[in-house]
């Protein structure tokens, strides 16, 4: 492997991007030999699509360069990219739904004015490729009509077409059906033994165990361990990938959980595609206790937050919540569910908890701006609004204590400050609460925990939504992890180490085809 | 992000100004290329639209009608909408004075009439708002397509309204009978000469005070109400309107019904105020010069005022300028108004990260 006459493939050396206030890419080195198959593990907004957009050109990087086949290369555009010989398979195919195969494949690539002779010889160099790396496919047929993984196959010889000697896959199986992936990890095997080298994106560590030569991980923008498949477990990666960092304590007494306020029985929910998001899930949320969600961001954390505040609506299912009864055929709208005294404190503060062109003292009443405190008979309030906002600033350390600043010029953790003093000063009975500490600094994750324990102890519901085991272990009572839509399992939060959740988020504690099977009929 | 660093002024008074005279400087470019000299024709331009009493008054009369069309435009577009239906909405808007105008003013004093006409004018302009709107919120049909369709339905409408059924007896030209002088808003010079104040004689009509009302009314609404912070939450960022509860369908609707009753104030103006009979493309344009108005204007009331004042110089002054060198044909005259729209609207941020980021590095040395 670290054979020193052969080069790399694909070298990275010290790849940096910022994208304001966020690190997204942090000195990654990545070395690829040639002819495997690499995978990079880590969790959404780990960093792994900003790299990838690096490598193939639609980022450049701050600074660090690249190197293909031991030459440095310039990547502006993707043009660059397919010089030097890279291909990508996008998450979400970049393909024309209209065209034949042929025709996609040739896009760009067209080969002069007239078709004809560009259509000929596409025909013979993809016949040649389809033997070479067995990748049968109708080159004449529509592609809006073709399955799911058939188009990414479309996607995989337009970059072969191209002359692409490294292909990257961000993503690939999120559309697919296990036995397409199962396919798809074939073709890969076919290709790697023709000498092309790929990169695998994904957070599935099932995948990458049964593939890849080759694992990186990346966490919070940087690279966080190069392992050989063969010598590595899923344990480990799942302990990489969620980082294992000095214990977070938090000071909380016992906790005295008295009744139910809050019970969803058999919630499901399906997106716009028909894809089942969230799976039955059944939960019983009590006075006086932090119930924690935790599990692999993108494992219907989202949608349970979004169903349960009433910013979406459950195709299945009921919850009951404030003696009122909510269903896909008596919904509650965001508004109602505050109203039953519900808070919520969104996973994104920039694109829902917060509108970042409003300036502070406004974003601070978003969702309660028809309260009455904030308003007169006809105008609003002005007054009244910043005399709050200012109290609020005080009482919560948000520096600058400027009502006037925009959101978008506050720090993550004082724009966080200003989301969650919003919710919890209206005194809630029921607090929903997503990445309380995502992008906060150390004091003020402090201050964040204090507030939330408090408000517990003041016989409050909390339900805690976040990705950071260590949050969830020093701050929850009781702890659900959640993977793929579905609860898989609940533990105390006295029993729960960081390996067994680990391997719970991961869903390896259970038999993984088993789990695959049922998806099946929901994934097509 | 830059925001901070940038002093507002540039925002707000650099940029415009570069892109005007950009496109000035363009402008220059065509009369010359005609064969005249620039210099003299941008003081006729300038004189014409300023020089005198009753050039003034010409361009704030045209201004008015912006003034409404600029205004519909920015409140539906602070709820992310695009309004390209002014047009449409002005037209039948001024459908709605002139009924009030034909029914009542044989029976009706003129302070009875005045108010219905207002309230005329804007639910008729709303109602033409109200379809795309809803289609819009309840249907999914984008509003750009179905605003501008509703310019072609509103144009053949009032063809066939006023060719068939308002149409003076006896008469070839398609427009109704005059209405009587106290369905007239009174012009602004004879309200002002009892006073001894001489404006000169032009158009400028009572319209120009309501337009100025309407701004108030817009920047109370859109900054100082609920409904408003609804609006321009829903316009910024419509995950977080979700997020708050807000009904997002009925706050679009809403946008552009007051949107459309904006627009349909231009019947105010031109029908009630100067032709003072129901006619036929009476709003020439004027809905879709207010998209430009409104972008210049950077959605704010002031600046709608500012921008309308400045397109309405560039229609009086260019009439004067037409006037006075024939060479300059009054289809050159509408190059250097697409010019402007292009340079201030189209273009409005081709220098923007370029002078940006001239402030940010000089604020960070």
């Amino acid at each position: 492997m670290t054979n020193k006459t052969m080069p790399y493939a694909i070298e990275l050396r010290d790849i940096s991007k910022r994208f304001g206030a966020v690190q997204a890419n942090k000195d990654i080195c990545l070395q690829v030999a040639a002819g495997t198959i690499h995978g990079i593990i880590g969790e959404n907004g780990a960093g792994k699509s900003t790299l990838m957009s690096i490598i193939y050109g639609f980022y450049e990087a701050d600074s660090g360069h690249i190197e293909v086949d031991g030459q440095r290369v310039q990547i502006r555009s993707s043009e660059d990219a397919i010089q030097a010989g890279i291909g990508m398979v996008h998450q979400h195919f970049m393909l024309v739904e209209t065209f034949t195969v042929l025709e996609n494949v040739m896009l760009g690539a067209e080969g002069g004015a007239l078709l004809k002779q560009g259509i000929d010889a596409a025909r013979i160099e993809l016949q040649r490729l389809a033997e070479e790396y067995s990748l049968d496919i109708d080159v004449d047929a529509i592609v809006e009509e073709l399955p799911v993984g058939l188009q990414q196959r479309v996607e995989i010889l337009k970059a072969l077409y191209r002359g692409a000697r490294i292909l990257i896959l961000d993503e690939p199986t999120g559309v697919l059906t296990p036995q397409e992936a199962d396919h798809l990890f074939r073709i890969l095997k076919a290709l790697k033994e023709q000498g092309v080298t790929v990169l695998l994106i994904t957070h599935k560590l099932r995948e990458i165990m049964a593939s890849t030569d080759n694992v990186s991980v990346m966490r919070q923008g940087e690279m966080v361990a190069h392992r050989e498949t063969a010598h590595t477990s899923k344990e480990e990666l799942a302990e990489l990938m969620v980082g294992k960092k000095v214990r977070l304590t938090v000071n909380k007494d016992e906790a005295k959980p008295s009744q139910v306020l809050l019970s969803a029985k058999h919630v499901s929910q399906f997106d716009s595609q028909g894809v089942k998001r969230l799976k039955d899930v059944s939960l019983e949320l009590r006075a006086g206790e932090i119930l924690g969600i935790a599990g692999v961001s993108g494992n219907g954390q989202s949608e349970l937050l979004n169903v349960l505040s009433g910013i979406t609506t459950m195709d299945e299912g009921e919850i009951e919540f404030a003696g009122e009864t909510i269903s896909a055929k008596t919904p509650k709208n965001a508004a109602q569910m505050r109203d039953l005294k519900m808070a919520h404190v969104p996973e994104d503060r920039h694109k829902m908890g917060l509108v970042t062109g409003f300036e502070a003292y406004e974003a601070a009443v978003l969702g309660y701006h028809n309260s009455a405190a904030y308003n007169g008979k006809i105008l609003m309030n002005r007054q009244a609004m910043l005399d709050e906002c200012k109290t609020r600033m005080a009482a919560w350390d948000v520096r600058p204590p400027n009502p006037h600043l925009k959101t978008a010029n506050f720090s993550g953790g004082n724009q966080q400050k200003i989301v969650i003093a919003r919710e919890v000063e209206q005194n809630p009975d029921v607090l929903l609460i997503g990445q309380p500490t995502r992008g906060v600094d150390i004091g003020a994750i402090e201050n964040i925990h204090e507030q939330i324990v408090k408000l517990r102890d003041s016989g409050k519901a909390i339900l805690l939504v976040s990705v950071e085991l260590d949050e969830i272990m020093a701050l929850s009572d009781r702890i659900l992890v959640m993977f793929d839509g579905a609860v898989v399992g609940q533990l105390d939060a006295k029993d729960a180490d960081e390996r067994t959740l680990g391997l719970m988020m991961a869903n390896a504690f259970t038999d993984p085809d088993s789990e695959q099977s049922n998806e099946k009929g929901a994934a097509v | 992000m830059s925001q901070a660093k940038v002093p507002a002024w540039v925002n707000v008074a650099l940029i415009p100004i570069l892109n005007i005279l950009l496109a000035f400087l363009v402008s220059g470019l065509v009369i010359l290329a005609i064969g005249e000299n620039p210099i003299e024709a941008a003081g006729y331009l300038i004189y014409g639209a300023f020089g005198y009493d009753e050039g003034i008054g010409y361009t704030l009369y045209y201004a008015t009608n912006l003034i409404f069309t600029g205004l519909a435009v920015s409140v539906a577009f602070k709820g992310g909408l695009f309004n390209i239906g002014g047009e449409g909405q002005a037209y039948i808007g001024g459908l709605g004075v002139g009924l009030i105008c034909l029914s009542l003013d044989h029976t009706m004093p003129f302070y009875v009439i005045a108010p219905l006409a207002i309230i005329g004018a804007a639910v008729f302009g709303a109602a033409w708002g109200y379809i795309p709107a809803y289609l819009q919120a309840r249907r999914g049909s984008h509003i750009v397509i179905t605003t501008i369709m509703f310019n072609f339905i509103a144009s053949s409408l009032m063809v066939y309204l006023i060719v068939n059924w308002l149409k003076e007896d006896g008469r070839m030209a398609p427009n109704s009978r005059t209405f009587e002088e106290n369905a007239w808003l009174p012009y602004l010079h004879e309200l002002l000469s009892p006073l001894g104040i001489d404006i000169g004689d032009s158009p400028l009509n009572l319209a120009f005070i309501w337009a100025l009302l309407c701004c108030v009314f817009v920047w109370g609404l859109v900054w100082h109400t609920r409904w408003g912070y609804q609006l321009r939450t829903l316009g910024t960022n419509p995950t977080a309107a979700r997020y708050a509860g807000i009904d997002t369908a009925k706050v679009t609707i809403w946008a552009m019904l007051i949107s459309g009753g904006l627009a349909g104030f231009v019947g105010l103006n031109e029908i009630m105020g100067v032709n003072h009979n129901l006619l036929l493309n009476f709003t020439a344009g004027y809905g879709f010069a207010g998209i430009a108005v409104a972008l210049m204007g950077r959605n704010s009331p002031i600046g709608i005022i500012l921008a309308a004042i400045l397109f309405g110089a560039l229609y009086q002054g260019g009439a004067e300028l037409a006037f006075e060198i024939p060479t300059i044909t009054p289809e050159i005259v509408v190059v250097i108004q697409g010019l402007v729209i292009l340079f201030s609207g189209a273009l409005e941020h081709m220098f923007k990260d370029r002078i940006e980021g001239f402030f940010i590095r000089r604020a960070v040395a």
